[in-house]
């Protein structure tokens, strides 16, 4: 196998050698790393504004040129109403029950509530994604909702008398994205992650120690 | 008439004696404009402030006009000092005054007049709900039966007012459940209703019959279940462009919590509750409401069910046809004819609107019904040209038309062909975009212009624009009153000549001389607003977005504009020196709205020391990271009787 591979590798490089180019032989082909911002607004202020996603403009833009100018916020002044109509025609006709895209309410009014669930919590959270710049803020405002609870039940003589101390690399913080998949947070820029998930949820235990740990998220 | 004098006597002294702080006054009813200039005041605000007079009253006779009044009760048979007589009269003519303009004139000729009006309105309007608390409002009308509120800007529709801002509907319930026992109506546009208001509406007014929710948000199916359940005498509960709060594995079936009994209701619009509901709960419902004439389901409806609400409510009006596809297999579909048949069974309808999934073979169900429509909503419909025509050729007599630019400028045309009646025609994009590729331009808009002469209201997005075509409807369609039209790209100049729009706008504002509003857009000058401020004389509200060179464009408006109520600006080069521009016309505002403009904090806060009745608030956004700042993000400043409001979040920062 090895032999095949290098043989490929070697096939390549000889590409590379009769490959017709412009340019000077023996200068090597830069990759242009087009670490595009977003396009700053043409409005008079010139100062970092709001852009819908503008992180994930960029993330679009490394790989697809020319980037696609910044989207303003409110312009076209169509009602996020009727945007989200739309959104549920679109989902509706692609695939049959369609999870809710996030709270109509979201769209609207700028702040993106998802609910979390915690493995063995009686009830569920639910926290506002904007509220967080990245994910240390996010995963401190979990800990102190959910860890806190088990901690001081277990420190009095309450119902988990035989929970052990809590330590927090023994749960994994993840999300149900878009398509349902369940991922691990922490793999995305912050503001894609914040664009794609729906509900949040924090594993323990034997599932979660292979998947990774809330401390290194 | 006593002309009550400006109250507050640091104001900055080039405010006219004529010009007070009573929005609501006007000099007269509509004839006589009056000499020094005086503005016609909001029609809907009903704020003549009592304090005001209070402090020009010349301080004889009777003294605090919160004094109750010392009639003996409804009119009962112990003798009535000739005053008192003279005010039971008056208030018995007074009730058959219900323009709340009208109403405002009375009730400043003097404090009996004052006092009569009072207890004779019926219907309380407040066009801003931060204007005046509730206790006054409730402290001054004794007897009213319905009410209506508005709360945030309608920028806030656009995202552009944060999460939390305000404008909730809790303390009026607060103070209304006790003053109003006997209220029967609520209607609320833009504000914040939680389930529990909701709840305490129910509790609170036994006789409710009709609540109308319209771009509110914080509620859901959880408090429509306590209204339907508790509000026994519903006749209307119309929710029109909310978000509720629900998700889909949370919701209540509140369409089960209706009476049992036959029930009084007139009229059911929910094609914004978006969640699943019982259906079979809402056919038993249509079937025990023989009162119901507009029904607006939502997009969870087949045709299949559609037929069956339809069999049961055969005296409709209005129908939402929710989805207007079928959920049934290839096999087991209705056929078009079936629910043409169901169409043709409905001799009443006249307003259609749903179609919101629609498959556009079904679409000639509706023929027989449509020479009897006078309103069709097709915009949540994506029909191209082709499907549209044969529909609307069955339309004769429209007078309100709603569509997607999918149709294009093609099926503008056999809209103008069809429907000369046209007075409403709104035109939404497919793809809200800017860089989209936009189906409909001035060629539609020509057509129209031509084909619709008695035009009143438009609203028309699209990316190629003409002043030609523009120029055309102004004269094609001299009623217009509201005009609205968007080109979504910004700064677009005419597609044609390459100049800006401002001859276009400026033909608008001369030639419609019953123009009230208008929202411009496209690549605009000063001198689009010189039109504006010289012929737009009885425009009330204005949008302006990305345009102007400098602050003369705010100054020609606030000087020319004398009925300018609402103003709303983004992105447009205007700094302090505009704004102050305002300052002698600001009392006469319901409010203005300025975002990413070029405001300084120095510019707002001289505006706030000067004018001690204006709320001045600097909102910023969420995600701005900076503490102190200079420069102003968002502008919102309104008058309001009760000074800064106690329900700012802390990214509200009031001067």
């Amino acid at each position: 196998m090895a032999d095949v591979a290098s043989y490929a590798a070697d096939d390549v490089d000889n590409l590379k050698a009769t490959e017709l180019r412009l340019g000077l032989p023996g200068t090597e082909e830069e990759k242009t790393t087009a670490a595009l911002l977003p396009t700053p607004p043409s409005t008079p202020r010139g100062k970092k504004r709001d852009v819908i996603s503008g992180a994930a403009e960029e993330e679009a833009a490394k790989t697809a040129p020319p980037a696609a100018k910044a989207q303003v916020v409110g312009w076209p002044p169509v009602r996020s109403y009727r945007k989200s109509c739309f959104q549920q025609q679109a989902s509706s006709k692609s695939k049959p029950p369609p999870a809710p895209e996030e709270s109509a309410a979201a769209g609207a009014a700028g702040a993106l509530f998802v609910k979390v669930s915690m493995d063995g919590a009686p009830y569920l959270r639910k926290v506002d994604l904007k509220m967080y710049k990245g994910y240390r803020e996010l995963r401190e405002a979990l800990e102190a909702m959910f860890l806190s609870c088990f901690v001081s039940s277990g420190a009095g003589a309450g119902a988990n008398a035989d929970a052990p101390a809590v330590n927090p690399s023994d749960f994994a913080v993840t999300y149900e994205d878009k398509d349902g998949d369940l991922m691990l947070v922490g793999d995305v820029p912050f503001d894609m992650f914040i664009s794609t998930c729906k509900r949040l949820r924090i594993m323990k235990g034997s599932e979660a120690r292979g998947l990774g740990s809330l401390k290194n998220n | 008439m006593s002309t009550p004098r400006s109250s507050s006597t640091s104001s900055p002294p080039q405010i006219p004696q004529s010009l007070t702080l009573a929005p609501a006054r006007t000099a007269s009813t509509s004839s006589s404009s009056s000499a020094s200039g005086m503005r016609d005041a909001a029609e809907d605000d009903f704020d003549s402030p009592p304090s005001q007079m209070s402090e020009d009253d010349p301080g004889g006779g009777v003294g605090d006009r919160w004094e109750p009044d010392l009639r003996g009760g409804n009119g009962g048979a112990r003798w009535a000092p000739p005053d008192q007589v003279l005010e039971n009269v008056l208030e018995s003519v007074l009730e058959f005054l219900t323009a709340a303009r009208d109403r405002n004139a009375a009730s400043l000729v003097c404090r009996s007049w004052y006092r009569a009006e009072a207890q004779t309105r019926r219907e309380l309007f407040i066009g801003n709900c931060y204007a005046v608390s509730p206790r006054r409002a409730v402290e001054r009308f004794s007897r009213v039966r319905a009410v209506v509120l508005k709360g945030k800007p309608r920028f806030a529709d656009f995202s552009l007012v944060p999460y939390g801002w305000g404008a909730y509907v809790s303390p009026w319930l607060a103070a209304l459940g006790p003053a109003y026992p006997r209220l029967e109506r609520i209607s609320l546009k833009r504000m914040t209703v939680t389930d529990e208001d909701l709840a305490l509406i129910a509790k609170s007014f036994p006789l409710f019959k009709e609540l109308s929710l319209v771009c509110c948000d914080g509620f859901s199916t959880l408090g429509l279940a306590v209204v339907a359940e508790r509000c026994r005498h519903l006749r209307v509960l119309d929710l029109i462009e909310d978000y509720l709060e629900d998700e889909e594995d949370e919701m209540v079936d509140w369409i089960s919590k209706f009476p049992e009994s036959n029930t009084s209701l007139e009229s059911l619009l929910f094609d914004c509750v978006t969640v699943p509901f019982n259906f079979h709960a809402l056919e038993a419902l249509v079937a025990r409401s023989p009162a119901l004439r507009q029904l607006r389901v939502n997009h969870h409806v087949s045709v299949e069910q559609l037929r069956r609400l339809m069999a049961r409510a055969p005296q409709l009006t209005h129908l939402g046809t929710g989805a207007f596809r079928s959920e049934a297999g290839p096999d087991g579909a209705l056929s078009v004819s079936d629910l043409a048949t169901s169409f043709a069974a409905s001799r009443s309808l006249t307003c259609l609107s749903g179609f919101r999934e629609v498959n556009s073979e079904y679409l000639p169900a509706i023929y027989p019904v449509c020479a009897k429509l006078t309103s069709l909503n097709f915009s949540f419909a994506s029909l191209t040209s082709e499907e549209l025509k044969p529909v609307i050729r069955n339309c004769v007599n429209l007078r309100t038309f709603w569509v997607l630019d999918t149709v294009g400028d093609e099926g503008l045309r056999a809209v103008a062909e069809t429907c000369s009646d046209l007075r409403e025609l709104r035109v939404f994009p497919l793809d809200a975009t800017e860089d989209s590729e936009g189906s409909v331009s001035d060629v539609g808009l020509q057509a129209i212009s031509e084909g619709c002469p008695k035009l009143e209201s438009i609203l028309y997005f699209c990316q190629r624009m003409t002043n030609a075509a523009v120029v055309a409807m102004s004269k094609n369609c001299p009623d217009l009153v509201v005009f609205r039209l968007c080109i979504m790209g910004r700064h677009r100049p005419d597609r044609i000549t390459g100049e800006p729009m401002d001859d276009g706008f400026g033909a608008i504002v001369m030639n419609c001389k019953k123009l009230t509003r208008l929202s411009v857009s496209g690549l605009l000058t000063d001198k689009a607003f010189a039109y504006i401020g010289k012929y737009g004389k009885l425009i009330k509200t204005l949008s302006v977005a990305f345009a102007g060179n400098s602050d003369m464009s705010l100054q020609y408006v606030f000087e020319g504009c004398t009925k300018l109520q609402k103003l709303e600006v983004r992105d447009s080069p205007f700094g302090d020196k505009g704004l102050l521009s305002g300052l002698d016309y600001f009392y006469n505002m319901r409010f203005l709205w300025m975002n990413s403009c070029r405001l300084t904090m120095r510019g707002c806060r001289e505006v706030a020391q000067q004018m001690q009745n204006l709320v001045v608030e600097v909102i910023k956004d969420h995600s701005d990271d900076e503490g102190e700042s200079e420069t102003v993000d968002k502008l919102y400043l309104y008058r309001s009787l009760e000074g800064p409001r106690n329900d700012a979040p802390p990214f509200v920062n009031i001067l």
